[in-house]
């Protein structure tokens, strides 16, 4: 067994990898489709948008670790890290083809992730980090053309037949409640903000929201009451689901350390 | 000849040598005519320095590429190559030419309409095969993350879409 790597973790390395994890994870949890989509067009689409995310995380997770500065590199820090060193909003850990989620909660999230990465780009671009401006001034582009596939499902499924709406909604009052952490700040947003690293998580919920209403608006979907629940997987503390999924991803490097084809 | 001169023919030759490298994903591109080599320039070591700005993020081509052009300028005698890749300003379906444009459609790949877009449905697509601009699409994501699937209402035939991004 590989031992897990430990990192220096500053605030900017934080940042970094809350980006990269949540790409990383979510695309972790969308590759689950392949070869299950229902129509082999979806299959092919879900393919195509997890290797956008995959190649964002890989150049956020280069980023970080030359940030982190001790020699790590991107495949040390998604196979070698431990849970409580993946620092990932917790929604895009749950499962999305098990516990009662199914193809609604899939296409749910990925427009509930893009309309968040979408304003977390154009934030970047700004950033006093030339190397992350120019991974987000890419990713942008890329992500125009998730939300559009993704808020067409979502319109489509919510404004659909009886069961496929009912779903819908369902899919939306289970992701709803980890949607608040999406926008909760803590010091690592303060230093990112304040030292010009990038928008702090708060910042996004106006844009966030000015892109899902209008399309939970086409879907006939309705907002589900706030709850006091907050997950905080940004931190490092995440649900009972996320040691499973690591176990999985994880697997080879651990058991065959420095493996490859 | 100065040293400067045959350094200058050196590039002139790598771009020879990488415009007959083929994309992997799109066969009728070049590297050069996808718009990805930013420049070729002599390194203090005789050899070459190639700047490449990769397509998508996650295309999976990017590191096939790589490895393509550096066996290419070996064999034409001029390496070493070192390759960086550049990531801003980010590639854009606007660096392809009028020349990689007519290539694709004679591939059967329709070019991207337009400069790179807000909206990803296209409404103008033109069949490469009949050039009748009533077509659909069928799917958003094609074979390949570069590319969508039409089909032409007129000829019936299905066909390619290079997505403008």
């Amino acid at each position: 067994m590989t031992a897990s790597i430990s990192l220096n973790l500053t605030a900017d390395v934080r940042y970094v990898l809350r980006i990269a994890d949540t790409c990383l994870v979510h695309v972790q949890r969308m590759s689950e489709w392949c070869g299950h989509a229902p129509v082999l067009e979806e299959d092919i689409a879900l393919s195509n948008l997890g290797l956008d995310l995959l190649g964002q995380s890989r150049a956020l997770l280069s980023h970080a670790a030359e940030l982190e500065g001790s020699g790590h590199s991107e495949d040390s820090l998604a196979f070698l890290r431990d849970e409580r060193d993946y620092f990932n909003l917790t929604l895009v850990e749950h499962p999305l083809r098990r516990g009662g989620a199914d193809f609604a909660d899939t296409q749910l999230r990925c427009l509930i992730v893009a309309a968040w990465l979408a304003p977390l780009w154009q934030g970047l671009w700004a950033s006093r980090d030339r190397t992350l401006a120019a991974i987000a001034g890419k990713a942008a582009k890329e992500t125009r053309y998730h939300l559009e596939h993704a808020g067409d499902w979502v319109v489509r499924l919510g404004d659909g037949s009886a069961e496929s709406a009912r779903r819908m909604q369902a899919a939306l009052a289970r992701a709803w409640p980890m949607v608040a952490e999406l926008f909760d700040d803590d010091a690592v947003d303060a230093a990112a903000a304040d030292s010009g690293l990038g928008p702090r998580a708060s910042a996004l919920r106006e844009p966030w929201l000015a892109i899902v209403e209008p399309l939970f608006a086409d879907a006939l979907l309705a907002l589900p009451p706030d709850t006091a629940f907050r997950s905080h997987g940004k931190r490092g503390t995440h649900s009972e689901h996320m040691g499973y999924l690591l176990a999985e991803m994880q697997h080879l490097q651990r058991a065959f350390p420095g493996g490859a084809w | 000849m100065s040293a400067t001169v045959v350094a200058a023919s050196r590039i002139d030759r790598a771009w020879q040598v990488l415009g007959s490298v083929p994309d992997p994903e799109v066969l009728a591109l070049s590297v050069v005519d996808l718009g990805i080599v930013r420049e070729v320039s002599a390194a203090g070591d005789g050899g070459l320095d190639i700047v490449l700005t990769p397509t998508y993020s996650g295309c999976p081509a990017t590191e096939v590429i790589e490895s393509d052009i550096r066996s290419a300028l070996a064999a034409a005698g001029l390496g070493p190559v070192r390759i960086t890749q550049r990531l801003s300003p980010p590639w854009t379906t606007d660096w392809l030419g009028a020349d990689a444009r007519r290539k694709l459609a004679d591939y059967g790949i329709a070019p991207p309409c337009g400069a790179s877009v807000v909206r990803v449905l296209a409404r103008n697509v033109a069949c490469p095969r009949c050039s009748s601009a009533r077509t659909e699409r069928l799917a958003a994501f094609g074979s390949t993350a570069c590319k969508s699937l039409y089909r032409c209402l007129d000829c019936r035939e299905p066909f390619e879409y290079f997505k403008p991004i």
